[in-house]
């Protein structure tokens, strides 16, 4: 499917050799409540990199997010993902981590079984695997409820894991846990990177987004401040805001 | 007030003497209150399931009719199903009229909307929670409806007793479309109505004890089931 060539000039991630475009979003506009909570957005993200999010609260952060995975429809503007637009189809390919784990009141084993069940009947050994992965095997008979918060986001990731999707999308998965479950979640989240899954994640963290990102996604009131890669936006922010921001201030329109 | 005092002694009396009418009566009673339940159940919980998630034109009239069919009297029902299932109605032809068919059709319809309404209520409720989660793993209507049901099945228990003690309770319907026929059609409830019209107000209030007490017992038996599955399935 060829690219449209204007949407990659502005902002684009500062690479060498520019990757191709997995995800695009040309002129996204979400009005809600008589006001514009997503405006005039255009983003291009590559296949390969691990993309943050960052932006104050109210910046419409988790807005993005839930349009490019389609479960918000937005007001004006395209989604494109590898070239087709968002449907049931493109979303089939994608898989979404919120802030607080959703899991059904079934056991841990269950819980994986319930999305697995698309691809046929799951075996156990696909969901001692899956379940290995997060570091969980040991818990697979218990009721996913009962697990502490750190375990209930790590079954939850695993279950994204288990859709094998292309895009991985991740709402704050650490906003509520102690260092050491945000640890786990982000090596999980950076084996999974490497293996070729693209992620994007929203976090309020400037530790963890240092960690994690590749490159920074900076959003303002609804409006992309900045899209450059990691290392400049930590060393030298482009925009006021981020330069704010970054130092902890209030930031100003 | 000492009818009271001979009510308790004669339940008791009852109840260990065994008697075969009184076993007769309660198992009529529970056959039918029961099957009205199952009934009202394969009905009202996909209904109220279908409800729950649906967005449709219509939905918010449909829900207010349906939580007003949970206070539909029940000597009004009795009396559409007894014109339904009359010689004359259009139902005639099946000869159900005083028998205990007739009374599980009267009492399924009194219980399914509350069946229904409840439902609705407690899925709705999940779906809150589970709505994102759902659409990201672009699950159909149906697959939904199933997802949640499976996942309430413990509240659902709870509605499930509501609709019982609704049925176990109702006199109008069943005495109407049933008749109180001794050996046929007498269940608790209606040889309550007839022996207080008789004056046999001790005998009575004893058979109302032991409703009561089969009541307590169906709830008890639902609720500690629903407590120890809980206890192994979810938080």
């Amino acid at each position: 499917m060829p690219m449209p060539e204007q949407a990659a000039t502005t902002l684009q991630t500062s690479s060498p050799s520019t990757p191709p475009a997995l995800g695009e979003v040309h002129g996204l506009l979400y009005r809600a409540g008589g006001s514009n909570l997503i405006e005039s957005i255009e983003l291009v993200l590559d296949a390969k990199s691990l993309t943050v999010v960052m932006g104050p609260n109210g910046a419409g952060k988790s807005l993005l997010l839930r349009l490019m995975h389609g479960l918000l429809e937005p007001t004006a503007g395209e989604i494109r993902w590898g070239g087709r637009r968002l449907d049931d189809r493109v979303r089939a390919r994608q898989a979404m981590v919120f802030q607080r784990p959703v899991l059904l009141r079934r056991s841990v084993a269950a819980n994986l079984r319930f999305v697995l069940a698309r691809q046929g009947k799951p075996s156990k050994a696909v969901i001692e695997s899956l379940l290995a992965e997060v570091g969980l095997e040991h818990l697979i008979d218990q009721p996913a409820r009962r697990l502490s918060g750190g375990e209930q986001q790590r079954l939850a990731l695993a279950r994204a894991l288990a859709l094998q999707p292309e895009v991985l999308f991740m709402d704050e998965p650490t906003a509520s846990l102690d260092p050491a479950a945000t640890a786990s979640i982000e090596a999980i989240v950076r084996r999974a990177h490497e293996r070729g899954v693209k992620i994007v994640f929203v976090t309020h963290d400037l530790g963890q987004a240092r960690r994690l990102a590749d490159d920074v996604v900076f959003l303002n009131k609804g409006r992309l401040v900045e899209h450059t890669s990691a290392e400049r936006f930590f060393d030298q922010p482009e925009s006021r805001q981020a330069r704010q921001y970054l130092a902890g201030q209030l930031v100003l329109a | 007030m000492q009818d009271f005092g001979a009510a308790f002694g004669l339940a008791f009396q009852l109840v260990l003497s065994a008697d075969p009418d009184l076993l007769e009566i309660i198992a009529l009673s529970l056959r039918v209150s029961l099957t009205a339940v199952a009934v009202a159940c394969i009905i009202g919980l996909p209904l109220g399931a279908a409800l729950a998630i649906g967005r449709f034109r219509g939905r918010p009239a449909l829900i207010i009719l349906l939580n007003a069919l949970m206070g539909l009297p029940p000597v009004v029902v009795g009396l559409m199903i007894y014109l339904l299932l009359s010689n004359a109605g259009p139902l005639g032809t099946f000869q159900l009229l005083y028998t205990p068919t007739a009374m599980i059709i009267a009492q399924t319809v009194l219980i399914t909307p509350i069946v229904a309404a409840l439902c609705r209520e407690v899925v709705e409720q999940m779906h809150a929670e589970y709505d994102e989660l759902f659409r990201s793993l672009c699950l159909s209507r149906m697959q939904m409806m199933t997802a949640l049901l499976w996942d309430a099945r413990y509240s659902l228990l709870t509605v499930g007793l509501a609709g019982f003690g609704r049925a176990v309770a109702e006199v109008g319907a069943v005495i109407i479309v049933g008749g109180n026929i001794d050996h046929l059609t007498r269940v608790m409830t209606t040889a309550i109505a007839l022996e207080t019209s008789k004056g046999n107000l001790a005998l009575a209030l004893a058979l109302g004890i032991v409703l009561l007490t089969l009541a307590l017992s169906v709830n008890a038996a639902v609720m500690s089931l629903r407590m120890t599955a809980s206890r192994y399935a979810h938080a």
